[in-house]
């Protein structure tokens, strides 16, 4: 009795939890409803699997329970009942994973006006760059990482003349573009995280990885690294700032292409040299 | 699948299983430390795999310290959190639950459930304990090495594992890498005993459809484990090569603290691939033998034949096939390409089905038995809802999109815990409250039994439950801590203190499990043979414990399956395996 009894309220805490616990996902940020939408519809098809295992248990634990003289059936199998259940289970399972693919295919489709954004991550500080009026970043190299050149940029690269590079500071979006983020770490693994946009993905050192998405208001989020990474991993923080279009743009006037801060750290270079001399 | 007659009574001979030369122990020595007799073996493993688990289980307290109450003990800091998690998930999963399914209770069960005198290696599975031995006491030299042990996560993942950046990249990393290649070697010499037992030793009319689903089980675990540690062995040699001689089998061109290195060329993504593909079946390696521990205790518990003995046969194999294809769904987000999403998907998805109908057929099994709320039984209904739960957050993680909010956060430490933590731990006690009285002949204790199985199973439950909704809200895990972040409320630094609280009790309550095992040994109800009435061929031993070779003189014969209870007409609710079906023919044969 007690057994059945426990077991039950297992269950139905459970489920009070999942209703009236004030933890919850932060609210979204990104065009990801669909995940959200994905998450929810499995919530309710495992919810209703988990209390209809549990209360079926604490039913026969109730019911069956040992009395003296009670004896047990005598039933090896049942195919009907079995093959019926398989079904059934592959048809929730279905249900599951049929929207699950379909969301996934978007998440994997780019559109074709997303702008590049480059994140790089580094033990332990997040790096940004934009690219320039022509839309293109330059390319890149881990070997050419140097005190000037803290992003590796190649300075032969035309491409990369004119692109934005934001060190030490927060990345701005616009709302309502959508974005391609490109990732890449110049040490070891980390994974650009912001909660609120619902996607992520590691970033390895020698490959660029990707994602997309398109944040839908404006705010200020933060950023996690959430591939551990090292000792400062949980430290590894910055800011996404979403805003409108005008006040996206002025904060862009404001920033620096590679080739004036190259040309800016050379001129320093050289004052700081004919100074000690 | 019901009581099928081996032969005509009279026409079967004593025995045509050759009777295996027993090695016969000379000394003190051979008896109880060079053992070859594999009971003794898996008391070793046991006893061992339970030791470097309580240094797991203190981890998880310093763990739960520190994520509870932040800042609270400086004694723990960002360094040694990471190496507490690191060393915490390795032991458990390898070093505790491998060791102990397989080494523990497949050395001690196997030969007496298939009717085998000993493993048909007795030497090499001397060996193996030894080597496994000498793994775990590399792996505990690493807490007293220059630097401590490693920190890098129990994924090992390079670059991060070998560079600077991470605690315990001097020796921590290097011994790590070692203990598991020995732990491996030792497990190979173990893991070829049992599965040519189980297809060579078995003794006369034990047929395959006749194996307890607890050696089916194990049996299938181990074949899966052969083919997937060496995938965990290459990656090993491959990053003591990396470390030790600056091959770069795993790392491109990179920089460390500023400096650019000597690597260049390598794949961190490669690790990864043989990582989980050692990882996933890994995770099948803990469950099946679980699975198959569960089916028997609920049967022999509920005096029921475990239903759908067959399908329940198949689930296993399936399961174990499938688990081989589906590694990739720990790496949705690790940069792989994205169109393996689609296939990885489908094939975890897929292995739902298998593991579902093994749910349905344990509660089916309940259904119209005569169900004996015994310790083992208890543990077994735990077991069933904590598999449920943690088997159906896996159907939010193996959806590959789903998986993008929740990954690397801590929905996923909740997940695991509770699929492949506290499930197999469950089975795991079940199993020992089980066979505890054939080991020692004596019963564990009732009242500190209960206790224990309440305070694990309602304690650990609150603790991994919740857990889920913090991943939920977005919070990462391996942080020690997570600090001022603006998304994170005030009330979920409350529930972690609570999930703190609630596992310092969960952790005293196993002082009390262990307080148990020995006390009973020498104060606990003596047994007898076969206290729970049990049809499978282990409880019908001539000896309690049993004796060496098991059988005494002549091996038994087995003449139907193991699940013979309440078999209609029958005198008892129980027919042991062993016993002939003369005068049951005619009322046992049919369902």
């Amino acid at each position: 009795m007690a057994v059945a009894i426990i077991l039950l309220l297992v269950a139905i805490a459970s489920v009070l939890f999942h209703l009236f616990s004030p933890w919850w996902w932060t609210p979204l940020a990104s065009n990801w409803s669909y995940i959200d939408d994905t998450i929810t519809l499995t919530f309710w098809i495992t919810g209703a699997v988990f209390v209809a295992v549990v209360a079926f248990m604490a039913y026969c634990v109730l019911r069956f329970h040992h009395k003296e003289g009670r004896r047990a059936a005598y039933n090896p199998e049942n195919k009907r009942l079995e093959w019926w259940l398989s079904v059934g289970t592959a048809i929730g399972v279905a249900a599951m994973l049929a929207p699950g693919l379909v969301v996934w295919h978007q998440f994997v489709t780019v559109p074709a006006d997303a702008t590049d954004v480059e994140v790089m991550g580094q033990q332990w500080q997040w790096s940004y760059r934009l690219p320039g009026k022509d839309g293109r970043l330059g390319i890149s190299d881990a070997r050419l990482v140097s005190p000037d050149n803290p992003m590796g940029l190649n300075p032969d690269d035309p491409n990369g003349k004119d692109d934005i590079v934001i060190q030490n500071d927060d990345l701005h979006l616009p709302v309502g573009k959508p974005v391609k983020i490109l990732l890449r770490s110049i040490d070891v693994l980390h994974d650009f995280y912001v909660p609120e946009f619902r996607a992520k993905m590691d970033m390895i050192p020698g490959s660029v990885t990707y994602y997309w998405f398109t944040p839908t208001r404006t705010g200020t989020f933060e950023v996690l690294c959430a591939e551990l990474c090292g000792a400062a991993h949980a430290q590894m923080r910055s800011k996404v700032i979403v805003e409108e279009d005008k006040e996206y743009h002025a904060w862009l006037e404001r920033q620096r292409t590679f080739a004036e801060l190259s040309s800016q750290r050379g001129v320093a270079k050289v004052n700081y040299k004919t100074g000690s001399e | 699948m019901v009581d099928v007659p081996f032969d005509t009574v009279a026409g079967v001979p004593p025995a045509e299983v050759g009777e295996v030369d027993l090695y016969h122990p000379k000394s003190w020595w051979t008896r109880y430390v060079f053992s070859q007799d594999a009971k003794v073996i898996a008391i070793q493993y046991s006893i061992t795999a339970m030791s470097i688990g309580m240094v797991a289980l203190v981890l998880s307290w310093l763990m739960r310290l520190q994520l509870g109450f932040p800042g609270t003990f400086s004694f723990i800091d960002p360094n040694q959190y990471l190496q507490f998690i690191t060393m915490h998930g390795m032991i458990m999963v390898i070093y505790l639950l491998t060791a102990l399914f397989l080494g523990g209770f497949g050395n001690y069960l196997i030969p007496l459930m298939v009717g085998a005198r000993d493993m048909v290696f007795p030497y090499v599975n001397m060996l193996s304990y030894w080597v496994y031995l000498l793994a775990v006491v590399v792996l505990v030299s690493t807490f007293f090495v220059p630097g401590g042990p490693t920190g890098a996560g129990w994924t090992l993942y390079p670059p991060q594992a070998i560079l600077s950046g991470t605690p315990g990249q001097d020796w921590g990393i290097i011994l790590m890498l070692a203990s598991l290649i020995l732990f491996i070697i030792g497990f190979t010499m173990g893991g070829l005993n049992y599965v040519v037992t189980v297809l060579q030793a078995r003794t006369r009319g034990m047929t395959l459809m006749r194996l307890p689903l607890t050696v089916w089980g194990i049996f299938t675990a181990t074949v899966m484990a052969l083919l997937a540690f060496p995938a965990l062995l290459v990656a090993s040699v491959m990053l003591l090569l990396d470390r030790l001689l600056g091959t770069s089998f795993f790392m491109p061109t990179l920089v460390e603290m500023g400096q650019l290195t000597k690597y260049g060329g390598g794949s961190p993504i490669l690790f990864q691939h043989l990582f989980w593909f050692f990882g996933h079946p890994e995770v099948y390696i803990v469950a099946l033998p679980a699975f198959g521990i569960i089916s028997d205790l609920i049967s022999v518990h509920a005096r029921k034949n475990i239903f759908g003995y067959r399908m329940m046969v198949w689930a296993i194999v399936a399961i174990g096939a499938l688990s081989f294809v589906v590694w990739a769904h720990h790496m949705y987000v690790s940069g792989m390409h994205p169109y393996f999403g689609f296939f990885f998907a489908t094939t975890t998805l897929i292995i739902a089905i298998p593991t579902a109908i093994k749910v349905y057929n344990w509660v089916l099994t309940l259904w119209r038995g005569d169900i004996h709320l015994t310790i083992p039984m208890l543990f077994a209904l735990a077991f069933i809802v904590t598999f449920v739960n943690g088997g159906l957050t896996g159907l939010f993680l193996g959806n590959v999109v789903v998986d993008v909010p929740l990954s690397d956060t801590m929905f996923v430490v909740a997940h695991f815990h509770m699929v492949m933590g506290i499930a197999p731990i469950m089975a795991v006690f079940g199993g020992i409250y089980h066979w505890y009285p054939k080991i020692t002949g004596r019963m564990l204790n009732e009242v500190l039994g209960r206790f224990h199985f309440w305070v694990s199973f309602l304690g650990a439950y609150a603790i991994f439950f919740p857990m889920h909704y913090l991943g939920l809200l977005g919070m990462p895990r391996r942080y020690h801590d997570i600090g001022e972040t603006a998304f994170v409320p005030a009330s979920a630094h409350d529930l972690n203190a609570f999930m703190s609280v609630a596992a310092l009790i969960v952790g005293f309550a196993q002082l009390v499990f262990l307080f148990n095992l020995v006390w009973s040994l020498f104060k606990g109800k003596e047994a007898g043979g076969n206290p729970w009435g049990a049809a499978s061929l282990e409880w019908q031993t001539p000896e309690t414990p049993p004796g060496h070779g098991n059988w005494g003189k002549d091996l038994p014969i087995v003449y139907r399956w193991a699940y013979d209870y309440s078999v209609p007409g029958a005198a008892r609710d129980f027919v042991p395996q062993n016993e002939p079906p003369a005068g049951l023919l005619a009322q046992g044969a049919g369902p």
